[in-house]
């Protein structure tokens, strides 16, 4: 009979029972995904294989869980280049880098999909297969513990003696009175029962195999769950600076991630307005200017009638709107400047959003004024912000000498604005869209101050004329902004679920033990009751002494052992 | 919220005084592998094959019939390594080493109070977790690893380990006192949730219990070249060790002690990253975005997985299964140190 044929029933009336213990810790050993299975039997069919033949073959070995453990190596190894490789979705500025610094290595990486390892066609294949793998065995296994979940425990073995775990002894109480007490004793260990004329079975520990396929299970909820994010789900980036506002529609995204399937005109119908930042740094210590909070104050609002409410948005605490959470990122300064042109115009006033470069968050950014007078070139700044600029005794500005004046600390104690300028064609009429951070002057020119670059540094409340009358520069004050990420992922309340029964499952598939006893309680040839107590343990893990010692225990009070020399009772 | 300085100080004392105890503990344990011998433990395991291979013998023995209390007769599928014969006896019956072995436990214990004291004033001193950063972090999963190995002697006689525990404490919390010290300070902005108390106590909990499994599968592998040498009749110079390797647990008990750690704590570490996704998915508005802590984290998780299934595979079970748990484990290594230092990702906002 080959392992495949042979069913529980079969093996546990085999009398020889020696056999037992290897191939049921095989099906059983809790955690293995495939049917036990012959290997030598298949090498031997093989060349009279015909093409069913061969796709039968081939889907044992996918189901066998040799192959589901190489492919679970192979997963784990295909998870590693992200660590080397920067990746896309994570760090997308890294890789145009990495594609300046190495051009054709990085054009054949890329062939490859090593820049995005996790959205591509050899990491899925390997988790598709895994899962169809995992699906290949998980739907036998469910069938055949549907069936053994409603069999009786198979009925005892002629022979005890060979069981894993056997005592006997002899009595003078009646078997029947044994085998009543017996059940009572197994149906308290909530076991299952199986009784026959002279004997029972019984049997434990069915939510192992329970527990091992709900985590299965639970494991395709998680795909789906991840299928269904990358579809759905809505990911995107905005930056607010104080008194300005967002409104959950498309273009006023700065950056955004849509899963395939997103109905972009029917995002959210939700809307804020950022009042104020509040940030507090470390003051003292080695960990002076460290982050300790960031609060926004928001006023936010839900459909085109809704009302305002106040609110915050902190840093692990969201604003959450229906299914979509605004989450707080980044905070950086935006120093508000009005520059006039030659004609004393204000062609620019407002707040410019500067990028920190440090945690003392030294800043840098650009402020391009394209609406001059008409005839008159247009303006460009290049700056560099300083949230808390160090001054010497004198009151002069102290600059580091290897990266030039750089912030001591992250908040608005001694704010100072470094600028120099340009003007020319700021190059934005070409409807080429621009990095709002850098400055294109190509078509531009520097102001000088003689021979050197002209530079200012700006106090709040400063102005600095510009040379040859070009116009001003005022500087006006400090406004905070904040980076936004908008998110709503469909997918996660299924995700959340499936990981809970992945986890209860794995819980009872590693914790419950599967266990089989029989008693027997029969008169012997003397008039004596012979009582023979039998157990098997199905899975792993110690104590089936023990457990059965501590039933035979239970007994004894029913069928007290009868000391030597009893006497027979009439 | 401060910082209490005067606790904070009174915290590194501590744990400079459990860095001592715990070395004082490492020599006794060397001393009992040393004074001890191994002439007793080879004796009882031969006899214990005996038994174990003559089940017709203890069938018969066990003339039950006559006894007061019936006894309960194990044969081989029974047993499952923790019979009393099979526990692995560093002191092999010499007394003096036992009575060292037993001032090493009573030390590692003492080292443990001043450790976990440590842990709590540091705690104590920023009202915060204890494991904001790496220095804390080290030093609250090698008090894990202590709490792990006198859990497992409370319940089971693992002197064996004793040693081979001291070892990577002393090394972690070494680490962590020279190379990954930072003051007691308050937390960034990000790691203010109470997500930090579930998270990282649950990794840290896996992490600390982990190095045990590994342990375990280690001396497996040594214990197991030493059985071949013994089972090699042609082989007449015994290895260098050997001696030493006649004390543990025989390789069967080891990989037993490995899988039940291992899979005891793989559900918690299952849990560790459920919280971590969900945390992120309340700081980050995504639960997976494949940070390297994640990739790694799953790295972990897929090899240990590998691991347990290899276990329950036939042509898997014993040395390779045991390659492929210390595989996870080096993989848990490298997600703490190597992703911590030398990547960077979204979890390095706490400093080294």
């Amino acid at each position: 009979m080959s392992l495949e044929t042979r069913t529980d029933e079969d093996l546990a009336r085999d009398d020889d029972l020696d056999r037992i213990a290897v191939p049921e810790a095989r099906a059983d050993a809790g955690m293995s995904t495939a049917p036990a299975q012959d290997e030598g039997d298949e090498e031997i069919r093989q060349p009279q294989l015909g093409v069913v033949g061969w796709l039968r073959w081939l889907w044992r070995q996918l189901t066998s869980m040799r192959v589901a453990l190489i492919l679970l190596f192979l997963l784990s190894v295909a998870a590693t280049p992200p660590t080397l490789i920067p990746q896309r979705p994570v760090s997308p500025i890294k890789v145009s880098q990495y594609f300046r610094d190495h051009p054709d290595r990085a054009k054949i990486m890329d062939k490859f999909q090593l820049f995005d390892v996790f959205s591509s066609w050899w990491f899925a294949s390997i988790y598709i297969l895994l899962f169809v793998s995992l699906a290949g065995c998980i739907v036998p296994r469910c069938w055949a513990h549907a069936k053994t979940l409603r069999a009786k425990p198979p009925e005892a073995p002629r022979n005890f003696a060979r069981l894993p775990a056997y005592a006997r002894w002899e009595t003078s109480a009646d078997p029947d009175a044994v085998l009543a007490a017996a059940r009572g004793a197994l149906k308290k260990r909530r076991f299952r029962l199986n009784p026959t004329a002279d004997s029972i079975a019984a049997e434990k520990g069915y939510a192992r195999e329970s527990g091992n396929l709900l985590f299965h299970i639970a494991l395709f909820g998680i795909l789906v769950a991840f299928a269904l994010g990358s579809l759905y789900s809505v990911k995107g980036g905005k930056i607010v600076v104080e008194g300005g506002s967002f409104a959950n529609v498309l273009t006023q995204y700065d950056d955004r991630q849509f899963g395939a399937l997103v109905d972009a005109d029917n995002l959210e119908p939700f809307g804020f307005r950022l009042k104020s930042v509040e940030q507090t740094f470390q003051a003292t210590g080695a960990k002076r200017g460290e982050p300790r909070s960031f609060t926004a104050h928001i006023e936010s609002w839900y459909g085109h009638e809704g009302k305002d409410k106040s609110g915050t948005i902190r840093v692990n605490h969201p604003l959450e709107v229906g299914d979509t959470k605004v989450f707080m990122i980044a905070t950086g300064y935006a120093p508000e400047v009005t520059v006039r042109d030659a004609k004393g115009k204000i062609a620019y006033k407002g707040p410019t959003i500067f990028l920190p470069q440090d945690g003392n968050r030294t800043s840098t950014g650009v402020i391009k004024v394209p609406d001059v007078s008409a005839g008159l070139k247009q303006l460009g700044f290049d700056a560099q912000f300083l949230p808390s600029a160090p001054m010497d005794q004198n009151g002069n500005l102290l600059v580091d000498p290897k990266r030039g004046p750089i912030s001591v600390f992250p908040s608005l104690l001694n704010p100072r604005l470094m600028i120099s300028g340009y003007e020319g064609d700021l190059g934005m009429d070409s409807g080429i869209p621009q990095n709002i951070y850098a400055l294109k002057a190509d078509k531009m020119s520097k102001f000088m101050d003689g021979a050197d670059v002209w530079r200012r540094a700006l106090k709040v409340g400063d102005t600095a004329d510009l040379p040859n009358g070009a116009g001003s520069i005022t500087f006006d004050g400090v406004k905070t902004w904040a980076n936004f990420q908008v998110a709503s992922e469909p997918g996660k309340g299924l995700a959340l679920f499936s990981v809970v029964a992945a986890i209860v499952g794995l819980v009872l598939s590693l914790f419950v033990r599967r266990r089989r006893m029989w008693v027997r309680a029969v008169e012997g040839p003397d008039g004596h009751t012979v009582v023979e107590v039998g157990g098997l343990a199905r899975t792993e893990g110690g104590g089936l002494g023990d457990e059965v010692q501590e039933f035979v225990d239970a007994l004894r009070e029913a069928a007290p052992a009868n000391s030597p020399g009893t006497k027979v009772k009439e | 919220m401060g910082v209490n300085e005067n606790l904070a100080q009174f915290s590194n004392v501590l744990m400079y005084s459990a860095i001592a105890v715990y070395l004082m503990a490492f020599f006794a344990y060397c001393m009992e592998w040393t004074f001890g011998s191994s002439g007793a433990v080879a004796k009882r395991s031969a006899d214990l094959s005996i038994e174990v291979l003559e089940p017709a013998a203890a069938g018969a023995g066990g003339g039950v019939a006559l006894a007061e209390r019936p006894v309960v007769v194990l044969r081989e599928g029974g047993h499952d390594g923790d019979d009393a014969d099979d526990r692995g006896d560093v002191a092999g019956g010499n007394d003096r080493a036992d009575r060292i072995g037993r001032v090493a436990v009573s030390l590692t214990a003492l080292g443990f109070l001043l450790h976990a004291g440590s842990v709590l004033t540091r705690g104590i001193s920023v009202e915060r977790a204890p494991w904001g950063n790496m220095y804390e972090f080290s030093t609250s999963v090698a008090l894990m690893v202590v709490l792990a190995f006198l859990a497992l002697l409370w319940k089971y006689p693992v002197r064996w380990l004793g040693l081979f525990v001291t070892l990577p404490v002393l090394t972690t919390l070494g680490v962590a006192v020279t190379v990954l010290y930072t003051d007691s300070e308050q937390l960034v902005p990000a790691l203010d949730s109470y997500w930090l108390w579930i998270h990282v106590a649950s990794a840290i909990v896996s992490f600390g219990a982990f190095h045990i499994g590994a342990l375990a599968s280690i001396l497996f592998l040594f214990r197991q070249g030493y059985e071949r040498r013994q089972a090699d009749p042609t082989r007449t110079k015994p290895g260098r060790f050997d001696d030493k390797l006649a004390r543990l647990p025989s390789s069967a008990s080891l990989d037993k002690t490995a899988y039940r750690v291992n899979a005891i704590i793989f559900p918690l570490w299952t849990f560790a990253i459920v919280c971590g996704a969900i945390w992120a998915e309340n700081a980050w508005g995504r639960y997976w975005g494949w940070d390297p802590k994640e990739v790694w984290s799953f790295i972990t998780w897929v090899a240990y997985a590998a691991y347990l299934h290899a276990r329950a595979t036939a042509g898997w079970k014993g040395t390779k299964a045991a390659a492929v748990s210390l595989v996870a484990f080096s993989c848990f290594l490298f997600n703490y140190y190597g992703v911590n230092i030398f990547v960077n990702g979204l979890h390095s906002y706490a400093g080294v």
